[in-house]
């Protein structure tokens, strides 16, 4: 399948989500904030980073670049999209995910190996991960706090949206140990963690983040 | 020629970190008395007249770019010329 990483001016992990994408047995395909086309994608990654310099708020100028006005229509669609922590905030700030990502509680930039639960593996892009799996990523961010109001934490754990909690450590204060989410149709998701750094046993801390790579293919051919 | 100011603040139930972080350097600076700190943003619009309508297309404004109405709310004042 051909998948589009989007590039925001600073984005920071586009080459390594582009990367983790071949690895998956995909095509990756490089994005421009400023394309008005997905150029035939059949899904799309918002990779992490530092889109415009996370003035006004994260995420809050790149939900209006020109790309996201396709990935939006393209979203409600139904086409897969993964925003991984800098994409889970635009994602959020383009409402297409529910919640905000704030500083986190303790004030400080984290980065650490990081073990999640998968809860939903019945995303687009977690469908190679059995019920339960617990996988260790690297997580890395200063405004990673998942916050949202009570009853929208409740709908999303009524309907098995927490796509990903994290397990003996909550790094950054996120509510109810949220890692990530997906949408009612379950083609939109957003993880705070980044499951590209974890694809090559050489780097990083294992080869567990791959699933969220490999996933789409195993959705097709299932 | 006129201005806008538009105040945005985090929602009372969201957590604050900065402000918690100014309220902990308080006292360390000999400044006692506050009970809490709470940090938001003020935007200064310069605007050709502040009439009926802009004010609206402000409002519009602060609701799609200058707040994030999740987690923020914000106050449209005019603010009078000296």
């Amino acid at each position: 399948m051909k998948i589009g990483v989007v590039t925001f001016p600073g984005t920071l992990d586009d080459v390594d989500a582009q990367r983790a994408v071949t690895i998956g047995g995909n095509e990756a395909v490089a994005l421009w904030h400023g394309d008005h086309d997905l150029k035939g994608v059949d899904a799309v990654v918002l990779p992490g980073g530092f889109s415009f310099g996370d003035y006004l708020r994260c995420g809050a100028i790149s939900r209006f670049s020109p790309v996201m006005t396709e990935v939006i229509e393209a979203a409600h669609k139904g086409m897969p999209v993964l925003g991984i922590c800098n994409g889970f905030q635009i994602l959020t700030e383009s409402h297409l995910l529910p919640g905000a990502l704030i500083r986190n509680d303790h004030r400080k930039f984290v980065c650490r190996d990081q073990k999640l639960r998968i809860e939903n593996n019945a995303t687009a892009w977690t469908s190679a991960y059995e019920k339960d799996q617990e996988i260790t990523v690297v997580l890395k961010n200063g405004e990673g706090s998942f916050v949202a109001d009570e009853a929208t934490l409740d709908m999303l754990e009524g309907e098995g949206r927490v796509v990903a909690r994290y397990l003996d450590v909550n790094p950054n204060g996120s509510l109810r140990d949220i890692a990530g989410i997906t949408n009612e149709r379950g083609n939109v998701v957003g993880l705070m963690p980044h499951p590209e750094h974890a694809v090559e046993e050489l780097c990083g801390p294992g080869t567990e983040g791959l699933g969220f790579f490999t996933s789409l293919a195993a959705s097709v051919f299932a | 020629m006129a201005r806008v100011v538009v105040d945005v603040m985090l929602k009372p139930e969201i957590l604050d970190p900065q402000g918690k972080a100014v309220h902990g350097a308080l006292p360390r600076l000999g400044f006692s008395g506050v009970t809490d700190v709470r940090q938001g943003k003020r935007f200064e619009l310069e605007v050709e007249s502040a009439d009926e309508a802009t004010l609206a297309e402000i409002e519009k404004m602060a609701e799609t770019l200058l707040a994030n109405t999740v987690i923020e709310d914000f106050v449209v004042r005019v603010e009078e010329q000296a």
